[in-house]
């Protein structure tokens, strides 16, 4: 199916990557990572819990921040920062030359502020509750704007930002609010994405604990196994994946490298279950996506899976992908999170991000410690374990799925110069 | 504690609110606000550090007297000699 052609104006691309993930602090390093079978989880200690597992990025936050700022900020923000400096930095902007006033920022974020408050809960027990050493920096470090907000501060954009609260589909959502208000021309240029501090978090581990969801195995790097049939649960990481996003007129006469065109997207709600997911409705996201960017599943090159390791999730995922798919099982598909655990907020655009360089290389990177398939994870061109080179790649389709049933599918075209 | 002490205690604690800054040359005679970075939030940091270290509540009215360092001193000796 031929695409109907769009003036340059309304199609938007992907003109730089910034991004922080427990295996690597830049595309490059991130890519090789999933090239070749990296993982970033490790063991991790958290208040009350004691040793767990979890995905610790190690990005150097004083390569764009102050002491003083990183003392102020919260750890989304800091994550948000370095990954908006480096996506400006690939993206090769000299922000003094921009109008930063048509510059917005949009995170998606899976929380914010429960790190912080749990922080200062902790901090005034020792002063028997008094809450007259409730620090004065809690509420700007809660407000749910504060990493899109650090970002605008530590660069001085004066256009809008703000983060869009959508579980772990928040990296989607960000992306595709970027868009929507390029599209609008309510912003010039658009850093769009998400970003997650969850790890700070021991309420996000024993809430994961407390519903059988939480991974544990005896090799950390082998407890994040979507579709095994020895999957247990999560992993929780922190990280951060932030697109330049521009318009396509924009980009061409700016001479810019781009990485590929955004041309499908859909959201929607299963409205059935907080926790559970909704085949029907996940369908329906895909076949949204796949509707807006005029394009048949056939024409589907790579699927980036959300699979999270549940025992009930990751089948849900698996049932309706071959419902769309399943006349045209060629879609080689794959999974991030097995490599990184789950970064929430920021898990859309850190899995979207490691598929982008298979526009060039041709090559789809495997899901990991898949050692015994799950019977109701039946997935034709699974790549498992070892990247495969495939002919073609001219369209990778991400999925995002989260809590209270939030759905989000991103369709990347390969940019033809 | 001695002026001295008191001074040392101080800086201590600005140190830690402003880690970026060179308080090697902080002149105790000109205000705090003039010669580093430091804004309202910060200047809470300092009254929450002393009132989370020892005990020292500083009431709004008297914050003037924490302007320098000299004046700080000053301000907190008789709060804090039994230290």
């Amino acid at each position: 199916m031929v695409a109907k052609k769009k003036p340059d104006e309304a199609r938007i691309v992907i003109t730089g990557v910034g991004l922080t993930a427990p295996n690597g602090n830049n595309l490059a390093e991130f890519r090789t990572s999933l090239l070749i079978g990296k993982s970033g989880i490790q063991k991790f200690s958290v208040r009350y819990m004691g040793e767990v597992l979890a995905g610790i990025c190690h990005f150097d936050p004083l390569k764009y921040q102050k002491k003083k700022e990183l003392r102020r900020g919260t750890r989304a923000g800091s994550i948000a920062i370095y990954c908006a400096q480096e996506a400006i930095a690939d993206a090769k902007l000299d922000l003094a030359r921009l109008d930063k006033s048509r510059i917005g920022v949009y995170l998606g974020i899976t929380e914010h502020g429960t790190v912080e408050t749990e922080n200062e809960i902790y901090e005034i027990k020792q002063f028997d509750y008094d809450v007259k050493y409730w620090s004065h920096h809690h509420n700007p470090r809660v407000v749910a704007n504060n990493p899109a907000g650090e970002v605008t501060l530590n660069l001085g954009i004066t256009g809008p930002h703000y983060t869009l609260g959508a579980a772990c589909a928040g990296g989607n959502i960000g992306l595709i609010q970027g868009l929507q208000m390029l599209l609008l021309n309510e912003v010039d240029l658009a850093l769009g994405g998400g970003v997650s501090e969850s790890i700070g978090s021991f309420g996000i581990f024993a809430g994961f604990k407390s519903e059988g969801a939480l991974a544990s195995y005896p090799d950390p790097e082998k407890a994040c196994r979507p579709f095994d049939k020895d999957r247990n649960g999560v992993v929780v990481s922190e990280g951060g994946c932030i697109f330049v996003l521009e318009r396509l007129s924009d980009a061409l006469k700016k001479g810019a490298n781009i990485y590929g065109e955004i041309v499908g997207y859909a959201t929607n709600s299963d409205a059935t279950d907080f926790i559970f997911p909704n085949e029907d409705r996940q369908v329906e996201c895909m076949k949204l996506a796949l509707n807006k960017a005029d394009i048949s599943p056939q024409d589907v090159d790579i699927i980036n899976t959300h699979g999270t390791g549940t025992m009930e999730g990751d089948p849900v995922e698996c049932q309706a992908i071959r419902e769309v798919f399943g006349e045209h099982p060629h879609a080689y598909i794959n999974n991030t999170k097995s490599f990184i655990g789950h970064a929430m907020g920021a898990a859309g655009a850190l899995e979207l991000a490691g598929n982008l360089p298979s526009f060039e290389d041709y090559l789809v990177h495997p899901t990991i410690n898949l050692d015994h398939l799950d019977p109701k994870c039946p997935l034709t061109n699974l790549v498992i374990n070892e990247p495969r080179r495939i002919d073609k790649v001219d369209y990778i389709l991400n999925n995002s799925f989260g809590m209270l049933g939030i759905n989000s599918v991103v369709i990347v075209k390969k940019f033809e110069k | 504690m001695t002026k001295e002490q008191i001074k040392d205690k101080i800086l201590e604690i600005i140190a830690q609110i402003m880690p970026d800054e060179d308080l090697s040359n902080l002149k105790g005679d000109i205000p705090i606000r003039e010669q580093v970075e430091l804004d309202s939030m910060d200047f809470l940091d300092i009254i929450m550090e002393l009132r989370k270290r020892y005990g020292i509540e500083v009431p709004e009215d008297d914050y003037v007297h924490l302007a320098t360092l000299d004046g700080s001193v000053v301000y907190l000796e008789p709060r804090m000699k039994n230290i």
